[in-house]
C-alpha cells in the first residue's frame, strides 16, 4: 500500500511538473508569436545587384515600421524560381508572405495571391497601362509592379569608332559589324573577343530574345491575341537561320548556355562587341572596377531588314502577397513600400531598373544621375508583351516548347523549318479546342 | 498426451514470439507507410485524375487518359495523346536508361580499379583513402555548380587546361553544345559516384581470405588470372550490392542535370520530365502519371537485378 501511495505522490508531482512545463512552453510560444507579428519573409531572385539594393530597402523599411523582413533567395533563372513558387503555393505554405513575380506569371498564379487593388487606388493612374494590364487577371490586381524591363543593345563605343562603324540599325548589320570588328581585333591579338552575346540558354530568357528577332522581321508573336498559333512561317524560319549562322562565328557556342549574368560576364570583361541585355547591366558596366567603364553605350535593339520595328520584349518584376500569409497587413505594407514612388526612384538611380510609374520619367534627379532611364522610355513604350495573357495557364509550356525549338535549331539539331513545324503541332495539341 | 502438451506449449511460445516480432516491426511499418506508402499512393491516384496544382481538391477521376487517350479530330483523323504516346517521355526514358547504363558501368570499372589500388599497402594509404571520398562528400548541387563553372566555355578551367595541353584547339561549350551536354553530365556523375563504388568494393576486398592468394602465388598464377578467377567471383556479392545501389540512384537522377544543363531536352531524364510537368507546367496529373511510370521502371529493374543476382551464384555452383 505504501508503495502505491508513493507512486501516486510521484504521479501528482510529475503532473504538477508537467503543468508547469506546459505553462512555460505556452509563454515561450506566445512571445514567439508576438515576435512573429513583425517578422515576415519575402522570396526574391537576384540578378546583378538586385539583392544588395533590396536589402538596403528592407533595412529602410524596418527602420520606418519596425517590421523585420527576411529574404529567401532564389536562383537567377526565372524558370527555376517559378517551379519552386508553384510548390510552395500549392502546399499553401504560410512561411513566405511576399513573392517577387515575373511579369508573365500573373495569369498562372493569380488564384494564390490576394487582390491588391483596394490598397493602391491612388497610384494606379500613374502606372503604365500595359504593365498594369499584365498584372490584372479578371479584374483582380494580382501583383504590384516594382520595376519594368526592356532590353537594349549594348555596344562598345571604342571598338565601333576604331573600325568606323555606325551603331547598327538592323540585325543583319549588327552581324556584319560584329564580324568585322571581331576579325580585326582577333588578328591584332585579342583572341578572346566575340561579336555578340545574348541569352541563349534553354529558359524563359531565350523566349524573350527569340521573340525580339521574330518581331523585328514581322514574324508574329508565337500565339496571336486571338489565340491563333502563328509561329511556323517563312519569316521565323529566315530569322532563326540568320541567328543559327551567328553561333560559333560571332557568338561563342557557349552562348547556348548563357543566361543574363553569363552574357554580362563575357561582356563586362571586355570580351564582346555587342550584347543584348536588360538595363541593369548598364551601371554595373560603368562601376569603378569594370574594364569597360566609359567605353560602351546602349541603343535600341536592331530592327528587321525590311523596315521592321525595334521590338524589345516587355519584362519586369512585381510583388504579390500570398493568400496563405498569416500577416497580410504587414505584407501589403511592404509591397506598397517597395513599389512606392520614392523607392522606385532610388532603385532607378542606383541600379537603373526602369520605374513603372510614368511621372518618374520626367524626374530631374533621375535624369541627372542615371540618364539611361530617360532613353529607355522609348524602348519601354515599344516593348511588346509575351503571349502570356492569351495562353493563360498554358503559357509556361508554350514558352518551354518554343525555347526548345529555338534552342535545338541554334544548336544545329534539326533545321529551323522542321523544328518549327513540330512546334506548331505541339502547340496545336496543347491548345486543343481553345486556350 | 505429453507430446501434445509440448507442442501446445511450443505454439504458445511461438505465438508469443510472433506478437513480439510484430510489436517491434509496427513502428517501422507505420513510419514507412506514412512517409513512403501514402505519398506513393497519392501520386498514383493523381495520375488517374485531371488534377491541377492551382486546386488539388478539384481533381476528378479520368481513368487512363493521362497514359493513353485517343482523340478523333474534326477531319476524321485520330491521334493518340498521353504519356505512352508522348515522344518527349520516351526520349526521357531512353536518356535515363542510357545514362544509368553508361555511368554505372564506368563507375564500376573505375571503382574496382581504385579499390584494388587502395587495398594494397603503401605509405599514406589512410590519407589517400580519405581523399578519394571527397567528391562523394560534396553535395551534388554544389559539385554540379562547381563543374558548371569549370566547364564554362569562356572562363572555365577545363578548357584552359585542355588547350594548354594542346588537346583542344578552341574552347568547347561543354554544357551548351548538343554533342557534349550528355557527356558533361556523365563526367560529373562518374567523378562524383566512383568513390562510393570504390568504397563498397574495398569493403568487399578486405573480407577476402589471404590463404587463397598465397596458394595462387605459390602456384605461380598470373596477377590478371588471379583477379578474374579469384578476386572477381569472391567480391561479386559486394559488387552486386554496389551496382544495384548506384543503378537505382542513376535511374532517378535529377539534381545534377537540373543544375548543370537545365531545361535541355538532350539531357532530360524521367525525373526531370516529371518535375517539369508537375511544377513548371500546368500538368500536375500528367507529371504524377510520369512519376508513377518512373516508379514502375525502377521497381522492374530492381526486381530484375535482384533475381538475376540470386540466380547467378547457383549457376556457378
Amino acid at each position: 500500500m505504501a508503495r502505491v501511495g508513493r507512486v501516486q505522490r510521484g504521479g501528482w508531482g510529475s503532473i504538477r511538473f508537467l503543468a508547469g512545463l506546459f505553462l512555460v512552453g505556452l509563454a515561450i510560444l506566445e512571445s514567439a508569436a508576438a515576435a512573429r507579428a513583425a517578422e515576415i519573409a519575402m522570396v526574391s531572385g537576384s540578378v546583378g545587384s538586385d539583392l544588395k539594393t533590396l536589402r538596403h530597402f528592407l533595412a529602410e523599411f524596418q527602420q520606418k515600421t519596425g517590421d523585420h523582413v527576411s529574404v529567401v533567395t532564389m536562383p537567377s533563372s526565372s524558370t527555376s524560381q517559378f517551379a519552386q513558387y508553384r510548390l510552395w503555393l500549392a502546399a499553401r505554405d504560410p512561411d513566405i508572405d511576399v513573392y517577387q513575380t515575373d511579369i508573365v506569371w500573373a495569369p498562372q498564379l493569380a488564384s494564390n495571391f490576394i487582390d491588391l487593388k483596394p490598397y493602391v487606388k491612388g497610384r494606379l493612374g500613374d502606372t503604365f497601362p500595359t504593365i498594369l494590364a499584365s498584372q490584372t487577371v479578371n479584374g483582380k490586381l494580382v501583383a504590384l509592379p516594382m520595376f519594368a524591363d526592356a532590353p537594349a543593345l549594348y555596344y562598345r563605343k571604342d571598338l565601333l569608332e576604331k573600325y568606323h562603324k555606325p551603331v547598327p540599325q538592323t540585325w543583319e548589320e549588327m552581324g556584319a559589324t560584329a564580324k568585322v570588328v571581331m576579325d580585326g581585333e582577333r588578328a591584332a591579338g585579342n583572341r578572346r573577343l566575340w561579336g555578340f552575346v545574348f541569352q541563349g540558354a534553354a529558359y524563359e530568357g531565350l523566349t524573350c530574345n527569340a521573340l525580339e528577332w521574330m518581331r523585328a522581321e514581322g514574324a508574329g508573336n508565337i500565339v496571336e491575341k486571338d489565340g491563333r498559333i502563328s509561329v511556323y512561317n517563312d519569316r521565323t524560319v529566315k530569322v532563326l537561320d540568320m541567328v543559327r549562322g551567328w553561333i560559333g562565328t560571332i557568338s561563342p557556342e557557349g552562348v547556348l548556355s548563357y543566361q543574363e549574368e553569363e552574357s554580362r560576364g563575357v561582356w563586362q570583361t571586355g570580351n564582346a562587341v555587342f550584347m543584348r541585355n536588360w538595363p541593369y547591366a548598364y551601371p554595373l558596366g560603368n562601376s569603378a572596377d569594370s574594364p569597360i567603364k566609359g567605353k560602351f553605350d546602349i541603343a535600341p535593339l536592331p530592327a528587321g531588314a525590311e523596315g521592321g520595328i525595334h521590338a524589345g520584349t516587355l519584362g519586369g518584376w512585381s510583388l504579390a502577397v500570398s493568400r496563405y500569409s498569416r500577416n497580410k497587413a504587414v505584407a501589403v505594407k511592404l509591397v506598397k513600400f517597395l513599389s512606392s514612388k520614392a523607392v522606385q526612384k532610388e532603385r532607378a538611380i542606383v541600379s537603373a531598373r526602369l520605374p513603372t510609374l510614368k511621372s518618374l520619367y520626367g524626374d530631374p534627379e533621375i535624369a541627372a544621375k542615371q540618364p539611361i532611364i530617360g532613353r529607355m522610355k522609348i524602348a519601354l513604350d515599344n516593348a511588346v508583351a509575351r503571349p502570356s495573357a492569351v495562353t493563360g495557364t498554358d503559357y509556361n509550356e508554350v514558352s518551354a516548347d518554343f525555347w526548345t525549338a529555338v534552342h535545338n535549331t541554334l544548336a544545329g539539331d534539326g533545321s529551323a523549318k522542321d523544328n518549327l513545324e513540330l512546334l506548331e503541332a505541339k502547340l496545336q495539341r496543347l491548345k486543343g479546342v481553345g486556350w | 498426451m505429453r507430446a501434445d502438451g509440448v507442442a501446445g506449449r511450443m505454439s504458445v511460445l511461438l505465438r508469443g514470439r510472433r506478437v513480439t516480432v510484430l510489436l517491434f516491426l509496427t513502428p517501422m511499418l507505420v513510419t514507412l507507410a506514412a512517409i513512403a506508402g501514402w505519398p506513393l499512393l497519392r501520386t498514383i491516384w493523381y495520375g488517374f485524375t485531371d488534377a491541377s496544382l492551382s486546386d488539388l481538391d478539384a481533381a476528378r477521376f479520368i481513368g487512363f487518359r493521362n497514359y493513353l487517350d485517343t482523340l478523333t479530330l474534326r477531319s476524321g483523323r485520330t491521334v493518340h495523346t498521353g504519356l505512352l504516346a508522348d515522344p518527349a517521355w520516351w526520349h526521357a526514358v531512353w536518356n535515363t536508361l542510357r545514362f544509368a547504363a553508361i555511368s554505372v558501368s564506368l563507375e564500376t570499372i573505375f571503382g574496382t580499379i581504385i579499390a584494388l589500388v587502395l587495398n594494397q599497402r603503401f605509405p599514406g594509404r589512410g590519407l589517400v583513402r580519405a581523399a578519394v571520398l571527397i567528391p562523394w562528400a560534396v553535395p551534388t548541387i554544389v559539385s554540379a555548380k562547381m563543374w558548371a563553372w569549370m566547364m564554362n566555355d569562356q572562363f572555365g578551367i577545363l578548357n584552359d587546361m585542355l588547350m594548354r595541353l594542346g588537346l583542344l584547339s578552341h574552347p568547347v561549350a561543354w554544357t551548351a553544345s548538343p554533342d557534349t551536354a550528355f557527356l558533361a553530365v556523365l563526367i560529373v556523375d562518374v567523378w562524383k559516384s566512383t568513390p562510393f563504388m570504390a568504397l563498397l568494393i574495398l569493403a568487399g576486398l578486405q573480407m577476402l581470405p589471404r590463404d587463397v592468394y598465397e596458394a595462387a602465388r605459390v602456384d605461380g598464377v598470373s596477377p590478371l588470372r588471379t583477379f578474374f578467377d579469384i578476386t572477381l567471383p569472391l567480391i561479386r556479392p559486394a559488387l552486386l550490392v554496389a551496382v544495384i545501389f548506384r543503378a537505382l540512384d542513376a535511374l532517378r537522377i535529377f539534381d545534377l542535370i537540373y543544375v548543370l544543363t537545365p531545361n535541355n531536352a538532350r539531357t532530360e531524364t524521367m525525373s526531370v520530365f516529371a518535375q517539369q510537368n508537375l511544377f513548371s507546367f500546368d500538368k500536375f496529373a500528367y507529371g504524377s502519371a510520369a512519376s508513377t511510370l518512373l516508379f514502375l521502371v525502377v521497381a522492374l529493374i530492381t526486381i530484375l537485378f535482384v533475381t538475376l543476382g540470386q540466380l547467378d551464384p547457383e549457376r556457378g555452383q
